[in-house]
Formats: structure tokens, sequence, C-alpha cells
């Protein structure tokens, strides 16, 4: 034991004495999910759009205040002919244009039809896509609002009730997503990192020379990892509970046991990682391109997994953040219990032992 | 015997990196591998610390199997790689710290086999290890390797790299340990230390060539050698790689080894000979070999 703890206490000086790997793992925590929270988002705010008004009139005027007055839209620009809006497009002031025919009231009254163009810029087409949906939605509002007296033969209302992020918000999306790149990133990385320094640095040969035993080295290189990856864990989730209003449906406890699970699991990984490399430099690139990239892509935390290609949705399968994704969305947004993911779990618990069972197979008790 | 090797052959892919290796050191022993860089030293010690495993042959360390009992090997041996191989990012002190207590001991307990060694590097014990010099690295390496008082201890290449002072201050150390019933195998490429080892063995192409006390080694040498000098050494040597005579022919510091083929050598002839190709203020003397002289021979 005072072994092991003498073991523990210098893996702490190799971390908190190493500048590099203390941002690693404090830096990127907090700047990623930041970045992701504020700066990398779908939703709009405050899009500036130009308004080209051929008519000027009273329904116009209405039209226009009602989507100045949105949330959404601030009007940067009023244009007065059609080639303006080439060029306020091309300057890149604006991302939209809303172009109102000529007599559009008196249109309206007598042929019960006028038109109003919305040009978007196209350049970012999910953007695009929003800002039509935005303003269509708002003229549905106001023509609701117009025709309260008069009678429609029938009519078919949607009544769309967005359940678990009701406001739509990304953060909801990103939190989850951050948090699970940024503990296979501490966990994974860092100890393969750390168990092939010594390896790299000669070090391993003195620690094989030693009474040692090889589970005892490497829970060593591992703990402290586990010790930090759960501080991360619950960095990032105060960050997004009090910074993004972002709330914990389900149990903590429940949250905390998940996030130990996959830490473990992705230590695991680490572990392996370091078993098939020499140098740091090939546990480096083997950590980024072989479960970051994964992470990223594959788990379904940026891009849906039931739009990916049929042989894609089954190596997603084969990827642990998938499943904790699955797990931490589910108790965060969704307040769900063990009773509801007890399947993704028991999947978690088998790739991590699969992973140990590996690594201690291929741990090497001699140089070669 | 504190380490038996017997008929150890080790190959890499297509190197053999040692072939049909044997010997014996004694309990208390100093013995040193005497050989050039790529023959086969650290390999042996890779054997024998039980890093590697041999092709074939067999041998023990402190009477432990080095393949089946490597566990109690890797409890009563230290070992000091060739590379300093300390945790840089850690001060001397907790190197130090570090090692004693995962050999389960602490520094107290063992403080008077290390004090001699201790006490140069205990002004630096909060430096960082990657901040000290070549010859203290190499101190705080054999602090480390002793902190549990091994029975056998293995120095692969310590003083490579070091300044003479510290590597003459190095070997005395070596020489005080012995006296604390401690075995040691040592190796190193430096041929004037191979005189301090109780006995040698010198190896190189992965084969040992001889085995014998470094006195008992010199002996051997068959052939009466002369220091020959003159003003343009250059000259002088190829002078004297041209002579049809010679037998060897070896720069030695400020001087070059001769030996002749012949048995009715005469060095005047040799003198005679030297002047008629320009060359001025020739001297010839007799001389003793040594260690680096017979190593040259043996590995003709």
């Amino acid at each position: 034991m005072k072994r092991f703890i003498g073991f523990i206490k210098k893996e702490f000086y190799h971390i908190f004495r190493d500048k590099r790997s203390l941002f690693i793992l404090f830096g990127m925590p907090i700047a990623q999910i930041l970045l992701f929270g504020f700066a990398i988002t779908n939703e709009i705010n405050n899009v500036d759009i130009a308004i080209l008004d051929h008519s000027k009139d009273a329904t116009t005027n209405e039209i226009t205040n009602k989507i100045a007055a949105s949330k959404y839209f601030s009007i940067k620009k009023i244009v007065t002919s059609e080639a303006d809006i080439t060029s306020v497009f091309k300057k890149g002031h604006v991302k939209a244009v809303l172009n109102f025919e000529k007599d559009f009231s008196k249109n309206l009254i007598k042929e019960h039809k006028a038109t109003i163009q919305i040009i978007t810029d196209a350049t970012d087409p999910n953007t695009a896509n929003t800002i039509s949906n935005y303003v269509n939605a708002i003229l549905q509002q106001y023509q609701k609002e117009q025709n309260k007296e008069i009678k429609i033969a029938y009519q078919i209302v949607p009544e769309t009730r967005m359940v678990y992020n009701p406001e739509l918000k990304s953060v909801y999306m990103f939190v989850p997503g951050v948090m699970t790149i940024i503990l296979m990133l501490v966990s994974a990385m860092m100890t393969s990192i750390s168990i092939t320094r010594e390896k790299e640095l000669g070090t391993m040969e003195i620690l094989l020379v030693s009474p040692l035993k090889p589970f005892q080295v490497i829970i060593g290189k591992v703990f402290p990892y586990i010790f930090l990856s759960i501080i991360n864990a619950i960095v990032i989730v105060l960050l997004s509970i009090f910074i993004f209003k972002m709330p914990v449906q389900g149990s903590l406890f429940l949250l905390g046991l998940e996030s130990v699970l996959f830490i473990i699991s992705a230590l695991a990984l680490g572990i392996l990682i370091s078993t098939i490399s020499e140098t740091q430099q090939t546990a480096m690139m083997i950590s980024l391109m072989g479960l970051m990239l994964p992470v990223i892509l594959l788990s379904g935390f940026i891009f849906p997994i039931s739009s990916m290609p049929v042989p894609l949705q089954l190596i997603s399968n084969i990827i642990p953040a998938k499943w904790f994704i699955i797990i931490i969305k589910g108790i965060m947004l969704k307040g769900v219990g063990i009773q509801f993911i007890w399947k993704e779990t028991l999947i978690l618990v088998g790739m991590t032992v699969f992973c140990i069972a590996l690594s201690v197979k291929k741990y090497k008790i001699r140089l070669e | 015997m504190s380490i038996t090797v017997s008929n150890i052959s080790k190959s890499y892919k297509n190197v053999k990196a040692l072939q049909n290796i044997s010997f014996e050191v004694k309990p208390g022993e100093l013995f040193g591998l005497i050989g050039p860089d790529g023959a086969g030293k650290t390999t042996l010690f890779r054997v024998l610390t039980t890093l590697l495993v041999a092709n074939e042959g067999s041998a023990t360390v402190a009477g432990f199997d080095v393949v089946e009992e490597y566990k109690n090997i890797r409890n009563s041996v230290g070992y000091m790689p060739g590379k300093f191989s300390l945790y840089q990012d850690l001060t001397v002190e907790e190197n130090l710290n570090f090692f004693a207590t995962i050999f389960g001991t602490t520094i107290e307990e063992n403080y008077d086999l290390i004090k001699d060694i201790y006490v140069q590097i205990e002004p630096f014990k909060d430096r960082r290890a990657g901040k000290l010099s070549g010859g203290m690295k190499q101190k705080l390496a054999l602090c480390c390797a002793l902190i549990h008082k091994p029975k056998v201890l293995f120095l692969d290449e310590p003083t490579t790299g070091v300044d003479p002072v510290s590597r003459k201050e190095f070997w005395e150390m070596l020489k005080r340990l012995q006296q604390k019933d401690i075995t040691i195998l040592v190796s190193t490429p430096y041929m004037d230390e191979a005189a301090l080892c109780d006995r040698i063995a010198l190896i190189q192409d992965g084969k040992i060539l001889e085995i014998d006390t470094p006195k008992a080694i010199v002996k051997h040498y068959p052939k009466q050698i002369y220091n020959v000098r003159a003003t343009n050494m250059y000259q002088l040597i190829y002078s004297l790689k041209k002579y049809e005579h010679n037998h060897s022919v070896y720069p030695f510091g400020e001087v070059v080894h001769y030996t002749d083929s012949r048995t009715d050598f005469n060095p005047k002839d040799l003198k005679l000979y030297l002047e008629s190709n320009d060359l001025n203020n020739v001297e010839i003397e007799k001389t003793v070999a040594t260690i680096e002289d017979t190593f040259m021979e043996l590995a003709k």
C-alpha cells in the first residue's frame, strides 16, 4: 500500500509540473464547454436583415415592425431598389432581405393575396433555412391575428411540442457531447501518453526491474487520472447548470456513477493504446485518430446516427462514447432512471472489462 | 556464485547480439564487461536483469533463474541502465524517496550504504534531476539503484559521458561498495577502467574474447610492444602501416604502439626506415601491453 501511495504521489508530481498536461487537463474542458456553449450554435439571434418595401403601406409597416420586434432579427438596412439587394449581400452586411411587392395592402384586400419575397444568403445553408422558417412563422402568426373574425371552412392546426428541450437550445445537445469528448481526451490520451513516456525515457526499464507488479504500475498510473477526470466531470456539470441554466432532470448520483464507468472504460482504452505504442507521439496520434475522431463524428454527438449510412451505423456501436451520450442525455434531459438505460450501461461495462482484460494480457513484463 | 551465465545466445531479427556466452561472477566480486559499442553488453545486462529472455542457454542471478524466478531477481538486484533513466521532473530527493518506497524501504534505513555518494549530491537535493550535470546524474542513479541494498548491482556503462574526475570518484565508490558484500557487474567501453575490476571479460560482436584478471590478460599479450614517436604523427602512422614487417600499428595518445612480425626485430632497422621516409626526431622504446592492446590483438 505504501508503495502504491508513493507511486501515486510521483504521478501527481509529473502532472502538476508539466504545464502542457495541466492545460489539457483543466484549460481545455472549460474552453471547450464555453466555446460549444456560446459560439458554436444552431440557434439564430439578432440576425441582420434588410427590407425592400415597394408599397410602404399600413400592412407592410405592421409586418416590418413585428419582425423588428422579434429577438431573432434586427433590421440593419432599408434598401430602395432590386439592384441594392445584390450589393448588400455582396458586402455581407445582412443574411436576408424581405421584399414586399407593390401595393401590398391593396392586393391583400382586393385579391386576398399578396406576395413577400424572402431572399436569404445560403452560403450557410442551415442558417438560411432557419431564417426563412422563422420569417414564415412570424407571417403565419400575423395572418392568424388578422383573420380572427373570419371563419374558414376547415383548418388543420399543427400543435408542435418540443419535449425535453422546449426552447431548442443547442447547448443542451452540446454539453453531453463535450463532456464525453473531454473525459475521453483526459482519460484515454493522457494515460496512454503518461505510460508511454515511461517507456520512452527508459524509466519503465527500472520499474520492471523492481518488485512492483504490472497491475500496481498500471493502477498507479491511471488512478490520478480517474481522480482528475471526476473533477472535470463535476466542473462541466456545474458550468452547464450555472452558466447555461441547463437542468439536470435525473439523479445526480446516477450521473456520477455512469460518468465514473465511462472514465474507467476510457482509461482502459488508454492503457490498451499504451501497450501497443512505443513513443508518446504514437500514443497521441492513435488517441486522436482512433478515439477523438470517432467520438466526434460517429457517436451521434454532432451528426445523428440514424441518418448515417448503414456501415457507419454499425461501426458506431463499438464506440463507447455513443452509449455514454445516450446515457447522459437520458439522465440530464429526460430524467430517466437506471431502468431505462441499463442496456447501455451493461454495454459500457462489457467494453470496459474487455479492454482491461486485453491490456492486462498485452502488458509486457519484459522489454519484448 | 552470484551470477552464472551458461551458453547464452540472443538474436534480434538478423543480428546475433550474444553468441554462446558463459561466465561466472563470485560473490563480492567487481566484474567488468569490456567492449566497444554494439558488442552486446547492454543485451547481456537485460538478459540478466530479466528484461529480455535469451534464445538459448540459462543464467542465474543471486541463485535465481532469470526466466523462471524473475520475480525474486527483481526484488534483489539493483539496475542502472546505460541511458539516464530517472524522473527528470522530480527533484533529487523525490527520486530517491520514490525508489526507496517502491522497494519497500526508506532512505534512513539504508543511508549508510549510500552516504558516501549521497553527501556529494545532497547540496542539490531540491534540484530537478534533469538539471543535474552528467556526473551528478550518475551518482544519483547509483544511489537509486542502491537504496534497497541489492545483493547484485548491474551498472551498464555508468561512466559514459562523465568527466574524468567524476569517473575516478565513481570507481572509488564502486570499490567501497564491494567492501559491503555487493556483487557488481559493470560494463564500460573505457579500457583504463578495466584495470580497476577484479576480473574482466573482453567482449566483441556478441562473443567473449577472454576472461581473466586485468593483470593476467595483459600478460597474455604475445608480442613486445614498442612506443614509436616522431614529429609528424600522421606521416608516422602512414609510414608504419606501409612497412612490410608490421604486425600491428595503433595510435595511442601521443605515441604509436607498434609490434613487428619478425622474431629477430631490431628497432634500429625501423628507425632507419622511418628516417628515410622524411620523419624527424624518431624515438623507439619498449613498453608493456595495456588492456587496450590486448583487446585490439584479440579482436583482430
